[in-house]
């Protein structure tokens, strides 16, 4: 373990992908706490099945490389509730970057979590943030209407819609549509955009905060130029007026939640089934005995 | 908690026809396993760099393209090159008796031809994964 740390700093991706594998499968991994951070960027992308999450998250990749940026990237798919497969497709879309030393990319299934993530990405991020990447890109299950977690995870969120989701009454529910910092409309070129776009900027223009909308056609790279520009522009704003520093607290607490409802989870599944008051009992009383 | 087994499936070389690996692909997933589909016309090189960051416990070859004897040797080279050489490799396709055997000699551990049930497909790495 030690030996696969100091290789971690070393920037080893072998000793990187054995780390998080072994955070994936094991509950301890408290080890995580005590790395250093390089003081990665994390983005998060999130959108419906088929928006085109990660063949923008290609794009992005291709734009951050050109300028010198190194990227990690987490791509999750949904586990199956049943047999605990998954298949892991996202890949595919960045196939362009497989031999290029400064792009990792890692694919997880969604495991038993039901917010778009997994329930070791706080340590994956970690993780990567330790290696030293200078963007960690976090890329969501395809997201519905409340699978909001990325938000948890990320700096900066990018909520990625493409034409023919549905009409307006969709953009005013609460939930995902609330938690973009950027709004991407892909597949600008398809019909429908435009009136998306009119939309969206009609349903955005209720909040006080400002929010960009940039179009792009993420296969051909159209408009990813200004989307990367935007997420800059984000990160300068985070940083200035303190919003940065929130989201990492706001990180650091969901992680810290996210240990402990899985240690209620495990206490609760190794009890015999009585009735629900002695269950909830006897899982704080056992709680209370490990600290 | 379980380890899942992770699986990455490929389709090296030039040839178009992946259903074969798609339908593995999802018996393997159905059998409870993760598997990373890695699409098609992948090199050797894009092979090996996707399982070692993937950090995969096996991994399957669809060839089709008859060119499985350069490959499959192109592919456990580079795995020696890259420290990976402890994975077990199977591959799925058209593959004539005679160069399976010479396949297996090479280092593959299993050769799959048209026809194999998916079961044993799955049974077969389970027991690849159990043996590392």
């Amino acid at each position: 373990m030690k030996e696969l740390i100091e290789k971690l700093k070393q920037k080893d991706q072998k000793a990187l992908a054995k780390l998080i594998t072994y955070v994936e499968n094991n509950e301890d991994t408290s080890f995580i706490e005590e790395l250093p951070s390089s003081g990665s960027k994390i983005i998060g992308i999130t959108g419906s099945p088929g928006a085109g999450k990660s063949s923008l998250v290609d794009a992005i990749i291709t734009k951050l490389r050109e300028a010198g940026k190194t990227v990690g990237i987490i791509a999750i798919d949904p586990s199956s509730p049943f047999t605990g497969g998954a298949f892991l497709g996202d890949r595919i879309r960045m196939k362009k970057h497989f031999l290029d030393d400064g792009v990792f990319i890692r694919s997880m299934g969604s495991g038993n979590s039901l917010g778009g993530l997994n329930e070791s990405i706080f340590d994956v991020i970690k993780l990567m943030d330790t290696f030293g990447f200078d963007y960690i890109l976090i890329e969501t299950v395809g997201a519905g209407q409340s699978e909001i977690d990325v938000v948890f995870a990320s700096d900066v969120v990018i909520l990625v819609l493409s034409p023919g989701n549905g009409d307006e009454i969709q953009l005013l529910k609460a939930g995902i549509m609330e938690i973009g910092d950027i709004y991407v409309i892909n597949k600008a070129d398809l019909d429908g955009a435009n009136s998306l776009k009119v939309q969206l900027e009609y349903t955005l223009s209720f909040s006080n905060v400002k929010k960009p909308i940039i179009e792009t056609i993420a296969t051909s790279g159209v408009g990813v130029d200004k989307l990367v520009e935007s997420i800059n522009d984000c990160f300068y704003n985070f940083s200035k007026n303190g919003e940065l520093k929130k989201r990492l607290n706001r990180r650091i607490k969901k992680h810290a939640e996210t240990i402990v409802l899985k240690k209620v989870k495990h206490i609760i599944n190794s009890k015999e089934t009585k009735s629900v008051s002695s269950l909830v009992t006897e899982t704080i009383k056992s709680l209370c005995n490990m600290v | 908690m379980e380890k899942k087994i992770r699986v990455l499936i490929a389709k090296p070389g030039l040839d178009g026809h992946d259903r074969g690996a798609k339908v593995v692909s999802k018996a393997l997933r159905d059998a409870g396993m993760e598997v990373i589909y890695t699409g098609l016309r992948q090199t050797p090189e894009q092979i090996v760099k996707a399982a070692i960051q993937e950090d995969v416990d096996v991994i399957g070859l669809s060839i089709l393209s008859g060119a499985h004897m350069s490959i499959c040797k192109k592919v456990l080279d580079l795995m020696e090159e890259n420290g990976i050489e402890n994975i077990p490799v199977f591959v799925g396709g058209i593959i004539p008796e005679d160069d399976a055997r010479e396949l297996k000699k090479m280092g593959i551990k299993e050769v799959f031809g048209p026809g194999t049930p998916l079961s044993k497909i799955v049974e077969r790495i389970k027991g690849l994964f159990a043996e590392v």
